[in-house]
């Protein structure tokens, strides 16, 4: 038996190990949900292409980036948030609960695969979306796209875990509470318009989303080519929401957790 | 000197009729009186253990229009009613009760996938509430439903376990090959997808998998529920090697009174989650006065009980 930091490593990339396993073993699934976030980004560019004008061309590109950034989140916030009802599902939540592993290390193992596959996923459709519609991606810093999907990603991975708790707290409709999360965080955070176009109201809890930072960020770098400079006040507020929603979720998690376990709700159903 | 030594663990640090509080004095069993202490830890040690769960007082009756929305009364149910107990290591301790009596309420209590209301559970000194991470580290569980990740083979299951309990896997894939030919099951079977083993196959998987991170305290909830003859006989071969090892101390909850006879050490009887008799198979069926002459385990736990065969019967 191994003890402190390498059991741990060990624990976190059981988790990520059987995520891959899954994902293979669920291959026409993933396929399904690939061919379907195309047809739909597709579809948002072909959008784009209606509206005539010299903005055309950026309107294309404006609208992709969101939709494929709604996608690349999407991943995230789904898997992390529905570790609970697959758990439930499959019957082997209880085993995953009574394990000596931290639910620090239990996200953190579930999180790193999912990052990956869905940073990969994403990269897949933006190549497909970048040939169908020619675009001229040259302006495009990558690597500050990157960089501020990796800070949005720790926003996402703290928002996932307190909506993960919603499957906890109620078997029947938690999961189904997930998604409203998400629509909510769709409508509000400008994935297809700028957030200036919503009431007064909205545009606040726009202010509180991580989304409208990504995003707001991801169109600075790909569109207009914007280096570090320009994405620190984009940067600055992601790195905050991430810092504070990591452990807020954690704590969230662990409250809900200990809730479920006086409760009796720590159970397997189907 | 076996059959003694259940009586001399039964003593543990309760002392006389701790062992099942306010029982009735015609079923109060000799087995937690008489001998000396014992000095070793107890594997598991519970105090006053009491689970009481909040239901709906609507019992599945459909309520409609506004009264859906008004607030529901809440009934109270004690699972698990002021439960004292001793295990001591390396021994094979039945608890026996029927449907809803709270033998999986105390198991998951002990599993820490549950708190408990009032009263103590220690497993090796540590208490399941206040260091849950030292309990985990040395609990294992199998229960009724082997639940496992379905499209995944048992191989790619087990070593997914062993990971989490942070067993190296080469030493696994090892200990898995052992045990699964302890259990009479082919290598072959290791590749193929959970979903097209059969039940008994799932269990035995379900019990490499307990095994495999070498705990101490292993906790059983109706391993060989719904089982064919055959695998329940494999099944209760393995427990039964268990106990020969005696490196392991397992807590076996049954409906199944032959099974409880034959390999248990010690058992206790659980009626609407009190402790209604606790002794060895033979203190019980010796003692229960109102059991007639010669009285099988079954008579015993069903005159115990307070429920005929049939009322058992209809429960299940």
């Amino acid at each position: 038996m191994m003890t402190g930091v390498m059991s741990r490593g060990m624990a976190a990339y059981a988790f990520a190990h059987r995520q891959i396993m899954l994902t293979k073993r669920y291959w026409m699934w993933e396929l399904v949900f690939l061919v379907y976030g195309l047809t739909a980004t597709l579809s948002i560019g072909f959008l784009g292409s209606a509206i005539k004008g010299a903005a055309g061309r950026s309107i294309i590109l404006y609208l992709l980036t969101g939709s494929l950034l709604w996608g690349y989140l999407a991943v995230i916030f789904w898997d992390i948030s529905n570790m609970i009802t697959w758990e439930r599902w499959e019957g082997t939540i209880e085993y995953t609960f009574m394990a000596p592993v931290s639910r620090a290390t239990h996200i953190f193992g579930l999180c790193s695969w999912t990052i990956l596959y869905s940073l990969v996923r994403t990269a897949v459709m933006l190549t497909i979306v970048a040939l169908f519609f020619h675009l001229d991606m040259s302006r495009a810093n990558y690597l500050g796209a990157l960089l501020v999907l990796a800070v949005a990603n720790l926003s996402f991975i703290g928002l996932g875990t307190i909506v993960a708790t919603l499957p906890l707290l109620s078997p029947e409709k938690g999961s189904q509470m997930t998604g409203i999360v998400e629509g909510v965080l769709l409508l509000v955070s400008g994935v297809y318009y700028d957030v200036s176009v919503l009431p007064g109201w909205m545009q606040a809890v726009a202010k509180l989303s991580p989304a409208t930072y990504a995003l707001r960020g991801m169109r600075r770098a790909l569109l207009h080519g914007a280096g570090l400079a320009q994405l620190w006040d984009v940067l600055l507020p992601l790195a905050v929401t991430g810092v504070v929603l990591i452990p807020l979720g954690l704590l969230v998690f662990n409250r809900v957790e200990v809730y479920c376990k006086k409760t009796g709700r720590l159970t397997r159903s189907g | 000197m076996r059959a003694l030594a259940p009586l001399r663990r039964g003593i543990g640090k309760l002392g006389v009729g701790a062992g099942y509080p306010n029982p009735a004095p015609s079923r109060r069993l000799s087995g937690l009186a008489g001998a000396g202490l014992t000095m070793s830890i107890p594997a598991l040690e519970l105090h006053n253990l009491t689970k009481t769960f909040r239901k709906d007082s609507r019992n599945g009756r459909k309520e409609r229009g506004l009264a859906r929305l008004l607030p529901r009364a809440k009934r109270t149910s004690r699972a698990v009613d002021s439960v004292s107990l001793v295990i001591e290591q390396g021994e094979v301790f039945g608890v026996l009760g029927p449907n809803g009596s709270g033998k999986s309420t105390l198991i998951r209590i002990v599993s820490t996938l549950l708190l408990p209301d009032e009263g103590t559970a220690r497993v090796f000194g540590h208490d399941v509430v206040r260091e849950p991470d030292a309990v985990r580290q040395v609990i294992n569980r199998v229960s009724a439903d082997a639940a496992f990740f379905r499209r995944l083979s048992a191989m790619e299951n087990l070593v997914h376990t062993a990971r989490l309990y942070g067993v190296p896997v080469r030493e696994a894939e090892t200990r898995i090959r052992d045990l699964l030919r302890r259990l009479d099951m082919r290598e072959g079977k290791l590749n193929v997808p959970m979903y097209e083993l059969s039940r008994g196959m799932q269990q035995k998987v379900a019990i490499t998998r307990a095994f495999l991170t070498t705990p101490r305290l292993l906790l059983l909830d109706e391993p060989t529920t719904g089982l064919d003859p055959k695998s329940k006989r494999q099944v209760q071969g393995f427990i039964r090697q268990v106990r020969h090892d005696g490196g392991t101390t397992v807590l076996l909850t049954t409906h199944d009174m032959e099974e409880a006879d034959i390999l248990c050490d010690r058992i206790a009887i659980l009626n609407h989650g009190k402790i209604v008799a606790l002794g060895t198979p033979r203190e019980l069926r010796s003692s229960c006065e109102e059991c007639g002459d010669s009285p099988t385990l079954e008579t015993v736990f069903l005159t115990l009980a307070g429920r005929t065969i049939e009322e058992v019967d209809e429960e299940g």
